[in-house]
């Protein structure tokens, strides 16, 4: 079992758990994640490895709820247990002296792409953050990436902090001033659609991390494949970056679109009632404090 | 001919050829076809006796050769008829570890039971149904000896994998005195065991008491490591301080056909639409947390002809398709799966449409169809078998909203892309030397399907353990010597 040692919220519905890991902490390098399973009747899904320490053998992952695995890994505190998290899987992310590089950050894509723009930063290359959310309470790790990075800009779609406007803005004006060498964009899928497009004509070396939907993370399953140079590719061992110019991401979207209604199902028999998949946590010794009905903390996952 | 060559059957020779081949009792297919209780239910010990007693003791049991690790099944049929089942038992265990599971799945048609010469009038000996009642009595009482354990010798080994291969070996080193650990990739051991044959063929239940054997034997297990990115082969044999290694990560990596549409929703490899039911029990959604496509009422189409294939078919029936169409390229004949599979299927109504290939996946969203084309049988390839041409203009379509292609699995690359010096095959199979399972690399073994290319259960274990040998006598002599590079293809690191 992996112990929670740390948790904190960085945002509504977004938290940050630091996890006793310590061979994953031993060997991870920026870009790669781990998959949890966090209960017996538990479903394998993968999470970037933000942060790790070999030290003390900790690893840090930033959840975003978006159904009801992230939804229950958000209820979580220190003390509690995750039953399996395997890792680290992925290819690293390609770090070079590539010259002016620019990481963009979309809602929890930021968290994920934190690890790649520190690691770009310690090998000497410019290095310019964007990111961008919804709204100001919306943002995480403002302090992080400004301290891992030459610069950065903020970009809100309502402009109530940074600048109004979309990440694709605020690239389009780099690119205007100067020459970029390498871009790397992590985000929701249509985020990363849009920078590909936006670099294609200048032919700038453009990655971008692909969240297919993943089982084990390791080729066995082939449930993640992406379409990659007309071909096909395994998000998980061959990825999960990949060059933004040769991914069908209309292809990756229908897929992430293949379970929507049985995660519904999940979601809402989860938040109809959340102490089943408690109690089956309890009784594993997996959860040792006492869980109320938790009313406020459902409300922020039920929308 | 007519005096009795063994004292426990008081049958003469021409009386047991005259005595039919019990029947294995079955779950009735109508029943079954809803259910993942198992099909077959085992001989009792009368049907066991009746089944020993048409054994004609041959003095030069062909059965045994026939077997890929020659247990000796005269002499266990024997230990049947005398009433020792727990001897019988103890019999098998000198070759094969894992009876109650290799009494379940072993293609006995094409070996044992292959070799049986009452097979060549009536049907063949039920070898395989006896070694499953003598694995299952042994588990039912309870009184499975543990071998003992001989004196701690110090040495430790890594396991890599937790199929047949990696099991039996396990077995055999602690017994011998070393220190054994078992890595896993998934959260559940057993390899295909665990998330690739389903219940219905091997209950859970039988491996687990297996499992269970082992870490009583000392064994022990550590799941959610995958070799190759959670720790190396070097590491292991540095830092971590093993002194041997065995390398049995299987040949799970799923391959596609490379035809349009395989991308399409609904489009499974059968390695994934198995363990999302099978190890991730996505057939209790939303009890269990992972999803997969509802079949119930819809059209399903599997594609291949292999175990895999059939389990596939028959596990989609079982979650409420309204018609499977098994599709496949060659004849009947050709089919790879357990004879018996292959019936059962047909049984529970599995359509099986032959001389058959995919061309194309049809749909928008999700796949709506498969586009065949029929085929014919042409000249020998060089697995002997007639090479299946496509018939011109004989293409149609096959309704299915779900698709699962079982057309075979390659080597994972993971170990053998992180450990220098480890010499592959163009195929990146390990080289392993065929008698010692050595690799190129000192202290490092290989064998079962990572080796061989996807094979059976037996043929694993029996890896295993000739693994288990080879690396004892590396423990205890210290020397590795490698015979002449027979196909050893890469230079080795020594
Ligand atoms: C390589 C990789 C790294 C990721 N890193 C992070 C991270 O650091 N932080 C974070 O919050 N999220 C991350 N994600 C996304 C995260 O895995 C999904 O949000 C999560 O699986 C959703 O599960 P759920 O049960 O909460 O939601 P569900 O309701 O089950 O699903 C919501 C959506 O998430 C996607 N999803 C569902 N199941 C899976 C699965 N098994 N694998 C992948 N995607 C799935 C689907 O598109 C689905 O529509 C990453 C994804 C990938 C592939
Ligand atoms: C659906 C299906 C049905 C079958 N039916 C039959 C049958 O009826 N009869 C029969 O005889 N044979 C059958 N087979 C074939 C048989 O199961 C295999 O030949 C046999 O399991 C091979 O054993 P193995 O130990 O070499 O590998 P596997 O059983 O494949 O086990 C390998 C293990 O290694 C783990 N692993 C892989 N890479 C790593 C890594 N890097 N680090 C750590 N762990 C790793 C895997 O997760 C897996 O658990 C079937 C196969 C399938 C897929
Ligand atoms: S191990 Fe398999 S082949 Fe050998 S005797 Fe038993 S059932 Fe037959
Ligand atoms: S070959 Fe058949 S009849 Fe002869 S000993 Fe073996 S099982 Fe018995
Ligand atoms: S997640 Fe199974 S192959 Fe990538």
């Amino acid at each position: 079992m992996f112990p929670i040692v740390a948790a904190q919220e960085l945002a509504k519905d977004i938290k940050r758990l630091t996890l006793f890991a310590p061979r994953i902490a031993r060997r991870h390098q920026p870009g790669q994640f781990v998959i949890v399973r966090v209960h017996e009747h538990g479903e394998r899904i993968p999470l970037t490895i933000a942060d790790s320490d070999r030290e003390s053998g900790h690893i840090t992952i930033i959840v975003q709820t978006a159904g009801k695995t992230t939804a229950l890994l958000n209820m979580l505190e220190p003390g509690d247990c995750l039953l399996d998290v395997v890792g680290p899987l992925g290819k690293p992310s390609e770090i070079e002296r590539y010259g002016n590089a620019v990481v963009i950050g979309g809602g929890v894509g930021t968290a994920i792409a934190y690890p790649t723009a520190r690691a770009l930063h310690a090998a000497d290359n410019h290095v310019t953050a964007i990111v961008g959310a919804r709204t100001r309470d919306l943002l995480i790790l403002e302090s992080e990436m400004r301290a891992a990075t030459d610069e950065l800009l903020v970009m809100t779609d309502d402009g109530s902090y940074g600048e109004k406007g979309f990440v694709t803005d605020a690239l389009r004006r780099l690119m205007a001033e100067r020459r970029l060498d390498y871009v790397l964009a992590i985000g929701p899928v249509p985020m990363m659609k849009a920078v590909a497009e936006v670099t294609r004509p200048q032919a700038i070396h453009t990655f971008v991390s692909l969240n297919a939907i993943m089982v084990d993370g390791t080729g066995m399953c082939g449930g993640c494949r992406v379409s990659v140079n007309e071909g096909s590719q395994f998000a998980c061992v061959d990825g999960p970056e990949f060059d933004a110019h040769r991914v069908d991401f209309d292809v990756l979207s229908r897929r992430n679109r293949q379970y929507r209604s049985l995660e519904a199902e999940s979601m809402a028999a989860f938040h109809a009632d959340p102490t089943p998949d408690l109690e089956l946590m309890r009784a594993a010794g997996q959860l040792t404090r006492e869980i109320g009905p938790h009313p406020a903390r459902m409300r922020s996952v039920a929308r | 001919m007519n005096k009795p060559v063994n004292p426990n059957n008081p049958l003469t020779l021409k009386e047991r050829m005259q005595l039919d081949r019990q029947p294995m009792p079955e779950c009735p297919a109508a029943e079954r076809a809803h259910s993942f209780t198992e099909v077959n239910q085992g001989y009792d010990p009368q049907l066991a006796n009746c089944e020993a007693m048409r054994c004609l003791s041959c003095a030069k049991p062909t059965c045994v050769v026939g077997c890929p690790v020659g247990v000796k099944v005269k002499d266990f049929i024997d230990l049947i008829l005398a009433g020792d089942y727990l001897g019988a038992a103890a019999k098998i265990r000198e070759d094969n570890v894992l009876p109650a599971i290799t009494g379940r799945v072993c293609p006995q048609e094409d070996q044992c039971e292959g070799g049986c010469v009452v097979g060549r009038k009536k049907e063949s000996i039920g070898i395989g149904n006896l070694e499953r009642f003598v694995a299952d009595y042994e588990q039912r009482t309870g009184a499975v000896g543990l071998p003992e354990r001989a004196p701690r010798t110090g040495k430790r080994v890594a396991i890599i994998g937790s199929g047949p291969a990696g099991l039996s070996c396990a077995g055999d080193l602690v017994q011998r005195g070393h220190e054994v650990r078992v890595f896993e990739a998934l959260h559940e051991l057993g390899g295909v065991l665990a998330y690739g044959i389903p219940e219905f063929r091997l209950p859970r239940a039988v491996l687990h008491q297996e499992l269970r054997n082992l870490e009583a034997m000392g064994v022990e297990f550590e799941t959610n490591v995958v070799v190759g990115r959670t720790v190396t082969i070097d590491d292991l044999l540095g830092n971590e301080g093993y002194h041997a290694i065995f390398v049995a990560t299987g040949a799970g990596l799923p391959q596609f056909m490379k035809i349009p549409g395989e991308d399409l929703n609904g489009v499974y490899s059968a390695n994934e639409f198995l363990t999302r039911v099978n190890l991730m029990r996505a057939y209790r959604h939303p009890d269990y947390d992972q999803p997969v496509y509802d079949c119930r009422d819809q059209e399903v189409a599997v594609v291949g002809g292999g175990n895999t294939a059939l389990d596939a078919a028959r596990t989609a029936l079982r979650m409420g398709a309204r018609t499977v169409n098994l599709i496949y390229r060659r004849s009947a004949a050709e089919m790879p799966a357990r004879k018996e599979e292959v019936r059962h299927a047909v049984d529970e109504g599995i359509h099986i449409m032959h001389l058959t290939n995919p061309v194309a996946y049809l749909g928008d969203e999700r796949v709506r169809s498969v586009r065949a084309v029929k085929m014919a049988l042409g000249e020998p390839d060089e697995s002997g078998r007639r090479r299946p041409m496509p018939v011109e203009g004989s293409e149609f379509e096959v309704p299915a909203s779900i698709v699962i292609v079982a057309v075979g699995t390659t080597a994972n690359p993971l170990v053998q892309a992180t450990t220098p010096g480890l010499a592959t095959t163009k195929r990146n199979y390990i080289v392993a030397d065929p008698k010692t399972l050595r690799t190129s690399r000192e202290g490092v073994f290989a064998g079962g399907d990572i080796v061989t290319g996807g094979a059976t259960v037996i043929l694993a274990m029996g890896a295993g353990r000739k693994a288990a040998q080879s690396v004892h006598e590396w423990l205890t002599t210290g020397v590795w010597q490698m015979d002449p590079p027979a196909q050893i293809t890469s230079t080795p690191a020594v």
